[in-house]
């Protein structure tokens, strides 16, 4: 969900995990609060969280690996120091978004949901940020930005390299 | 000389565009010059084409200058921007600009006036009065006042709130539940994002009302991850709203208890479905349920359960507040009381118009958008997200209310509509449909799991010259199956954008084209 900066996640930890299951003791069907966190905490979900959640949480380890797999937010691996998601939706499609997004792959020399081979950039692509009046949209670790041609696309890239160093 | 209040807007959209970079430039460069400044962050008005927008507090009422650049402030400052001044980025009195004249703010009342998460500014400008008002109420008096005052559901299903709420009043259990669906995922819409970042409490006062009138002690807020900014903003407002008793165990003293949380979702648009919305709340995999039975009778837990979208439940403070015949005394037919139009997409005036029912498409699309950004002529727009057919520059004739569009096959759904130049290519526009719903279906239904992914390879054939009439029937007949046989709007309304990019522009469909990778 929430991205942020890079550098800041916590190596895979299961005492770690079950703290973080804890904390949503007293909730309601707390397995995606819970989801969200490890992902914060570790920058993504461990496959070793699997069995620790369905143990804790009284599940089967098919329900919490299923819940994973399901939300496209949920990641089983750490992503690069910066997230990018490009947004597809028709708003952006119509101030040319396509376009937009095959710079971005060409640019950054991998597809969507792939991460540079520097690890700085993840990119991926979305459905809608909400910014359908000032389109293209782009999301960079969590800050939206609006009217993104392709130089502004570049200068965006360049800045989250040059914050990396 | 006490300090200026100046404007600038912490909404999302405008920070997309530098506002924050303004709002540091406005501190910054008023310190320069000895000059005392009070920043204040308010939501936008929702003219993004004049984002950043600046206000400035003068002794006449407020008065804007936009789009302002981070390096326009230190000159508009010299201009004697807090006094007013004129300057080539003036707007002159905010109230007085067209676009925000000709609407009628009813539930967008407070949006980009007040600070979003002043429990003061919230107070002063009308805020607390439908729940003060509830409190003297019986649920049935509160839930009659909202079936009397025609609210229909904003999510895009038009179904009337009061109804709903009368089913779950009705229902008897231990437990029952308010759902909020912030899980705002269809391209074009962005007012519930708005009002979420820029008046967050008068959801939770929404969500309170709701409890009170069903009899409900739980709330919660489904807000989708997209939208960070207004998950930042809303959290903080429940915190705020416990801490001085607007909820919690003893609802503004009434000895009535409300709870409220906030869920973020994790990137499946299926979950903007109510019924897998709940399934989501509840730590499952987003599938959709079969209805009957309908979440007001068993829906979250089990429980009965008000599902309702941001701008339905944000609309009912104000209609306690000024009365039900308030907001059924605007709109036209069926359709009645305020929608918030959103335009988006290939349009000059991007934003939202807040207005009673009944403008025709075209004085949205043209007067109020003002034609395309690109300067081209408008070739289609898309009505009521991903799922909602495209029309051409012919159908702008048709008034913007529920029943209108139904009649011509179309939806006004939650009034977001996407604007596309003469350069769109329609067979990829009702291809990426197909697509996109290949991609989110939750895959328990044959129709659209499956419906999609065949959609999506016929219409290449079609373009590609292939058999063309057996597959124009054959998708037409795909079509036809997955409108009647899906479980849910994701496959049942997939063919709307599909049937109408066929109908409207079948030149788009025709054999001389490349198939489309």
């Amino acid at each position: 969900m929430v991205s942020r900066t890079a550098g800041s996640y916590t190596a895979w930890s299961k005492e770690r995990a079950l703290e973080i299951v804890e904390k949503h003791a007293d909730e309601r069907g707390p397995l995606m609060p819970i989801l969200h966190d490890l992902q914060d905490v570790f920058g993504y979900v461990d496959p070793r969280a699997v069995e620790v959640l369905a143990e804790a949480l009284n599940l089967s380890r098919a329900d919490v690996h299923g819940v994973v797999s399901f939300y496209k937010d949920f990641r089983t691996e750490l992503p690069g120091s910066s997230v990018i998601r490009v947004c597809r939706g028709e708003a952006c499609q119509s101030m040319g978004a396509e376009q937009l997004a095959r710079h971005a792959r060409a640019l950054l020399e991998v597809d969507f949901g792939g991460t540079t081979s520097d690890d700085a950039i993840t990119l991926e692509q979305v459905f809608c940020l909400g910014n359908c009046a000032l389109s293209p949209a782009v999301m960079v670790d969590g800050r939206l930005k609006g009217r993104v041609d392709e130089a502004r696309f570049d200068d965006l890239v360049a800045d989250v390299k040059s914050q990396a160093l | 000389m006490s300090a200026v209040s100046v404007f600038v807007p912490l909404d999302s959209a405008a920070r997309s565009v530098g506002a924050d970079e303004v709002a540091d430039a406005v501190v910054r460069e008023a310190a320069r010059r000895g000059l005392e400044v009070q920043l204040v962050r308010n939501g936008s008005r929702g003219m993004f084409w004049l984002e950043p927008l600046v206000e400035v507090a003068t002794a006449n009422g407020r008065v804007a200058y936009g789009p302002v650049e981070a390096k326009d402030v230190g000159e508009l400052l010299d201009a004697g921007m807090l006094d007013g001044a004129r300057h080539r980025l003036s707007l002159g009195e905010t109230e007085e600009i067209a676009h925000l004249k000709r609407q009628t703010r009813f539930t967008f009342a407070r949006v980009g006036v007040i600070d979003p998460l002043s429990v003061a500014d919230y107070e002063a400008n009308g805020g607390l009065a439908g729940l003060r008002r509830a409190l003297e109420m019986t649920p049935q008096e509160i839930v009659t006042e909202v079936t009397e005052s025609g609210l229909r559901g904003r999510g895009g299903a038009g179904f009337p709130t009061g109804v709903k709420w009368q089913t779950v009043l009705d229902a008897s259990a231990d437990l029952k539940f308010i759902a909020c669906n912030a899980d705002e995922g269809d391209s074009g819409t962005f007012a519930d994002r708005m009002l979420m970042e820029g008046d967050p409490f008068l959801l939770v006062e929404a969500m309170a009302i709701a409890g009170l009138a069903v009899g409900a002690s739980e709330g919660y807020i489904y807000v989708r991850s997209e939208y960070p900014d207004a998950i930042t903003t809303m959290s903080a407002a429940i915190d705020i709203a416990y801490l001085h008793g607007w909820i919690g165990p003893s609802v503004l003293g009434s000895g009535r208890a409300f709870d409220l949380y906030l869920r973020v979702g994790a990137g499946a648009y299926i979950c903007g479905e109510e019924t897998a919305m709940l399934e989501s709340l509840e730590g499952r995999r987003g599938m959709i349920r079969a209805k009957p039975p309908l979440p007001a009778i068993a829906g979250l837990f089990g429980r009965p359960t008000v599902v309702n979208n941001v701008l339905s439940l944000a609309t009912v403070p104000p209609i306690l507040a000024q009365g039900a015949e308030a907001f059924r005394g605007l709109g036209v037919g069926r359709s009645r009381g305020t929608q918030v139009f959103q335009l988006a997409g290939n349009v000059k005036h991007g934003g939202i118009l807040e207005t009673a029912f009944g403008l025709s498409l075209g004085e949205l699309v043209e007067k109020v958008g003002g034609g395309t950004a690109s300067g081209r002529p408008v070739r289609a727009v898309q009505v009521g997200g991903p799922l909602g057919a495209y029309l051409p520059n012919s159908r702008f004739d048709l008034p913007m209310d529920y029943e209108a569009f139904a009649a011509v096959g179309a939806m006004v759904g939650h009034g977001g509509v996407v604007v596309f130049d003469d350069t769109v290519d329609m067979s990829r526009q009702a291809r990426f449909a197909m697509e996109f719903c290949a991609e989110e279906s939750c895959g328990k239904c044959t129709p659209c799991r499956l419906g999609s992914v065949r959609g999506v390879e016929v219409i290449d054939r079609i373009v590609a010259g292939i058999d063309r009439e057996a597959n124009l029937e054959l998708l037409e007949d795909l079509c036809e199956t997955m409108v009647d046989a899906s479980l849910c709007a994701m496959g049942g309304l997939t063919p709307y954008p599909v049937r109408s990019a066929l109908e409207h522009f079948p030149e788009d469909f025709a054999p001389t084209k490349a198939v489309p990778l």
